[in-house]
């Protein structure tokens, strides 16, 4: 295993990271100004890496395929980002905060990089305060916080529902004050086609200009990939439609090994699906399971009648309503962690309590929360016997300020109010855990080619727990790569600027016009969508919430067979020299039906249940996913061979020295 | 439902384009406006032909990608929605829809209905930002208290996705109100205060340099904003120029 060195510091787990800052090499200040970085995806890791970097003095070139960096899709993250502030007095610490996340995650994390992230968590705040982030704030003039799933304290600090773009805009401002003094080269409508290597180094990548259609090579010393998780190879998905997973797969067929690709998270709280039209998921913040109450009918004649728009859901009472979570895990009720509270949903529809058309819907419910701050508003309004009409108009005020352009998302949505008749969700696909192997630096097993936030794998295992993407994101791009990577480039001062006229840019080039060349030549019958569709299907009914070894086989079948007939008779028209949004598809669905099958393969080696991956072979009488710790307690990162039938498997085992593993339990 | 549309073809910035009628059957209200473009491009594509390129990606009203005028309106007929919160519901059986690109000198159109908006992006690295590194602060964040009613206002104003309807919106094409909504974010938080004369003096000479029109407080890009950004923060902004320009 010698290339997978995880680079973990020795020393107490409270010290690795001051210990590992205190002996990784530096680069002078001045021998900065020749050193290029390559960043590839400007959300929140991408972007807060990107300014910090060319504060720090190197020069760097950012790409994305959206006409702007502050559209990244971290922009529609919506609840909160974690910081171990303590600010409410709740018992909270940077220990509790690392113990929840490796808990929440399963045991499939990686320590030291998570009790990094627990101990930067504080500065993100103090950072993005001090950029003008309007965080939400007390009367006082304080910072305030809110709970969410698999945690007892409040330590989510939040800007209404829109938390993500205010982050993302914060970054986003960081990298025009960069752009402005001419440290940062901002590319945008481009997309990265190709890593080039060169003496086994990452030194550039190719990408085309998505307007003209152009090809074009950039060199740098070091290239660092924070383009995203891989989630819409599900297609439909709580991602932006332009998500992909194309630079990291790249970086994976040049020699970066894939980790965990079977762990992905389906969030609890989307809209459901309506109709085969549908081009994406739109999720309801997991903030809303403070104060909403998810439920479905008692008896099946009743979720029944619901179905068939007999009944409406308010006409029951509450002893006929079966708060589930409440019920199951009495400590955490509905703020169970994501893949528990989905799951019980799935439970719960599967046995036909399902409330929407298609059964597949359970309720998610204001009303309690309603009364319960109206009665509390009329109080402390001086009111002293208010009617059931006043106390319910005020409790809908208190929500609409808490949770308003949320509400108002729904209605646009689904067309109903959701003040008056609770909100109907299901599980989507929203975050995916696995991505590029990184060691405690962020380096793939690449040298020179770093992974952040969601694209890489390290810190939040088999699950994550809410509000830790943004903190993971941030912490990667502002507080530890600016570090790390010195560490490698070091090495660098001397080498001096990397030219793109090599034998290694030519053929990397070659080959990014030989595949646009072939999908161009494809001159079959079938749209790029249909292609997506189909194994968006076969990937989520075959390796979706519930997983088994005869499905999972099918499916490895199935995509590659999909994958023939997609090269054999996709359509793409237009040209490859102009702006060509089939082709950008095209390029993009071809890598997830590669990716799509070594996801299935994880899904089947991985003879176990833990956080989002739910093989039925292994659960509890009650239905409780079943960990093997003693055969399966490491990190699964594959090497790629030519075919992702044939990649390679190997194995970091993780160590927990500070924590005692423990079976996860909500109840 | 069945559909009929109009929409604006143009092969690129430098190709004349034109108006392209179409008709869609089988349109269902639950659709996203976007998704019945789908629809009609997966027609196109079967047929060999191009499909029409609009610019979107969240598809949850955030982002600020999609931006079409349908209609003659920036967003569609609804208000406080970008397109793709846009259902088929708001229209009916048997109606045309026009389909145009944002119009304003300062957003060329690169291909049918997809504008290049880096003019605003460059207005935001004219200045819109507080000069503050990015490697470790110090300083906790709560000792710098701030006002709720303050934080909110800047909240609000920073709810600004910069999808450019507002320019879409005005008959000068103006982009006051985006500017004016990142002049204020800052300007309304005591971080922001320090160089706030010097950032909405280089914010607006770069808004001009840009080639926006002037704003004759027609108000139509308020009605217009997906987010409901306020015409305040244009009062907001005229006086921080106004007394940025006194100081001189």
């Amino acid at each position: 295993m010698g290339v997978m060195d995880s680079k973990v510091p020795s020393g107490p787990l409270a010290e690795k990271w001051t210990k590992h800052k205190n002996e990784i090499d530096l680069v002078n200040p001045a021998n900065k100004r020749n050193i290029d970085v390559i960043v590839v995806g400007t959300g929140l890791a991408g972007g807060s890496a990107a300014a910090t970097l060319a504060e720090l003095g190197y020069n760097v070139k950012t790409f994305c395929y959206q006409d702007s960096p502050r559209r990244a899709h971290s922009i529609a993250a919506q609840g909160g980002i974690n910081a171990a502030k303590n600010y409410q007095g709740d018992g909270d610490s940077v220990y509790r905060l690392f113990y929840d996340t490796v808990k929440g995650g399963d045991y499939r994390s990686r320590e030291a990089n998570v009790y990094r992230l627990a101990e930067v968590s504080t500065n993100i705040i103090d950072q993005c305060v001090a950029q003008g982030v309007p965080f939400a704030r007390e009367y006082g003039g304080l910072l305030d916080n809110r709970s969410f799933g698999g945690v007892l304290v409040s330590r989510t600090f939040y800007a209404k529902g829109q938390t993500g773009q205010q982050l993302l805009l914060g970054a986003y401002s960081a990298m025009n004050r960069q752009i402005q003094r001419g440290k940062i080269k901002s590319y945008t409508r481009h997309e990265m086609l190709d890593l080039v290597l060169v003496d086994g180094k990452a030194r550039g990548i190719i990408a085309r200009d998505l307007v003209s259609g152009e090809i074009e090579r950039h060199s740098a010393h070091a290239v660092v990939l924070a383009t995203g998780g891989y989630g819409n190879l599900f297609f439909l998905s709580t991602y932006c439609m332009g998500a992909n997973v194309m630079a990291a797969w790249k970086a994976h067929k040049r020699g970066a090994f894939f980790a965990n690709p079977c762990f992905t998270q389906i969030h609890p709280t989307c809209i459901p699906v309506s109709g085969d039209h549908q081009s994406k998921l739109t999720l309801m913040s997991e903030s809303l399971r403070n104060d909403g109450r998810i439920w479905v009918p008692k008896r099946l004649e009743d979720a029944e009648a619901i179905r068939e728009g007999r009944l409406k859901p308010t006409q029951l009472s509450e002893e006929e309503r079966d708060y589930y979570l409440e019920r199951r895990y009495p400590a955490f009720g509905n703020l169970v962690p994501r893949d528990v509270a989905s799951r019980a949903a799935k439970e719960r529809c599967d046995a036909g309590f399902g409330v929407n058309k298609t059964g597949e819907a359970v309720y998610l419910d204001f009303d309690s929360a309603i009364m319960r701050y109206g009665r509390e508003k009329a109080l402390t309004s001086g009111m002293k016997d208010p009617d059931d009409a006043t106390v319910r108009k005020m409790g809908e005020e208190v929500v609409e300020a808490k949770y308003g352009n949320l509400f108002q998302m729904y209605e646009k949505i689904v067309d109903q109010n959701p003040y008056k008749t609770p909100m109907m969700i299901y599980p989507a696909v929203h975050y995916t855990m696995g991505g590029l192997w990184v060691d405690y630096n962020l380096m793939t097993t690449v040298p020179g080619c770093y992974a952040a936030g969601e694209a890489n794998f390290s810190d939040h295992g088999a699950n994550r727990l809410g509000a830790s993407a943004l903190m993971q994101g941030l912490a990667d791009g502002y507080f530890v790569l600016p570090y790390t990577i010195g560490d490698y480039l070091s090495d660098d001062i001397r080498t001096g600027p990397i030219s793109i006229e090599s034998a290694e840019f030519d053929a990397a080039e070659k080959n990014v016009r030989d595949r646009i060349q072939k999908l161009m030549s494809a001159n079959g019958a079938n749209s790029v969508d249909y292609y997506h569709k189909k194994l968006g299907k076969i990937m989520w009914n075959k390796c979706g919430m519930a997983r088994n070894a005869r499905e999972l086989k099918e499916a490895i079948k199935e995509i590659a067979e999909l994958r023939k007939d997609f090269w054999d008779n996709v359509k793409i028209p237009g040209s490859a020299d102009a702006k060509n949004q089939e082709l950008e598809k095209a390029g993009r669905v071809a890598d997830f039906m590669e990716l799509g099958e070594l996801f299935a393969m994880d899904a089947l080696h991985r003879n176990e249940s833990c956080g989002g991956h739910f093989r039925e072979e292994y659960q509890t009488k009650e239905g409780e996913a079943l960990r093997d710790d003693e055969n399966f307690k490491y990190v699964a990162a594959w090497e790629y061979k030519g075919d992702p039938s044939k990649a390679e498997l190997h194995k970091e085992d993780l160590e927990y020295e500070n924590i005692k593993v423990k079976t996860r339990s909500y109840k | 439902m069945k559909i009929y549309l109009k929409i604006w073809r143009q092969k690129d910035a430098d190709t004349r384009g034109a108006m392209v009628d179409y008709t869609l059957d089988g349109v269902e209200a639950d659709m996203s406006f976007l998704e019945m473009l789908d629809v009609l491009n997966e027609k196109l594509v079967s047929k060999g032909e191009e499909p029409v390129e609009f610019d979107h990606d969240c598809r949850e009203g955030i982002c600020g990608t999609c931006s079409l005028m349908i209609n003659g309106r920036p967003h569609g007929p609804e208000s406080l929605i970008t397109v793709c919160q846009l259902h088929m519901r708001s229209f009916n059986d048997g109606d045309t829809i026009v389909i145009e690109p944002w119009r304003a000198k300062a957003f060329p159109v690169i291909k049918d209905l997809i504008v290049d908006r880096t003019s605003f992006d460059r207005i935001q690295q004219a200045g819109g930002y507080i000069s503050v590194n990015t490697s470790g602060n110090p300083v906790d964040a709560n000792a710098i208290p701030i006002e709720k009613e303050m934080a909110d206002k800047s909240f609000n104003a920073a709810a600004c996705i910069g999808c450019g309807a507002c320019v879409a919106a005005c008959k000068n094409a103006s982009a006051m109100l985006f500017t004016s909504a990142k002049v204020s974010q800052f300007a309304l938080l005591p971080q922001g205060r320090v160089e706030a004369a010097e950032r909405v003096q280089n914010m607006v000479r770069q808004m001009d340099l840009e080639g926006f029109g002037n704003c004759t407080n027609t108000g139509a890009c308020e009605i217009e904003c997906p987010k409901g950004i306020s015409l305040e923060n244009i009062a907001r902004m005229n006086r921080e120029y106004l007394s940025a320009t006194v100081k001189g």
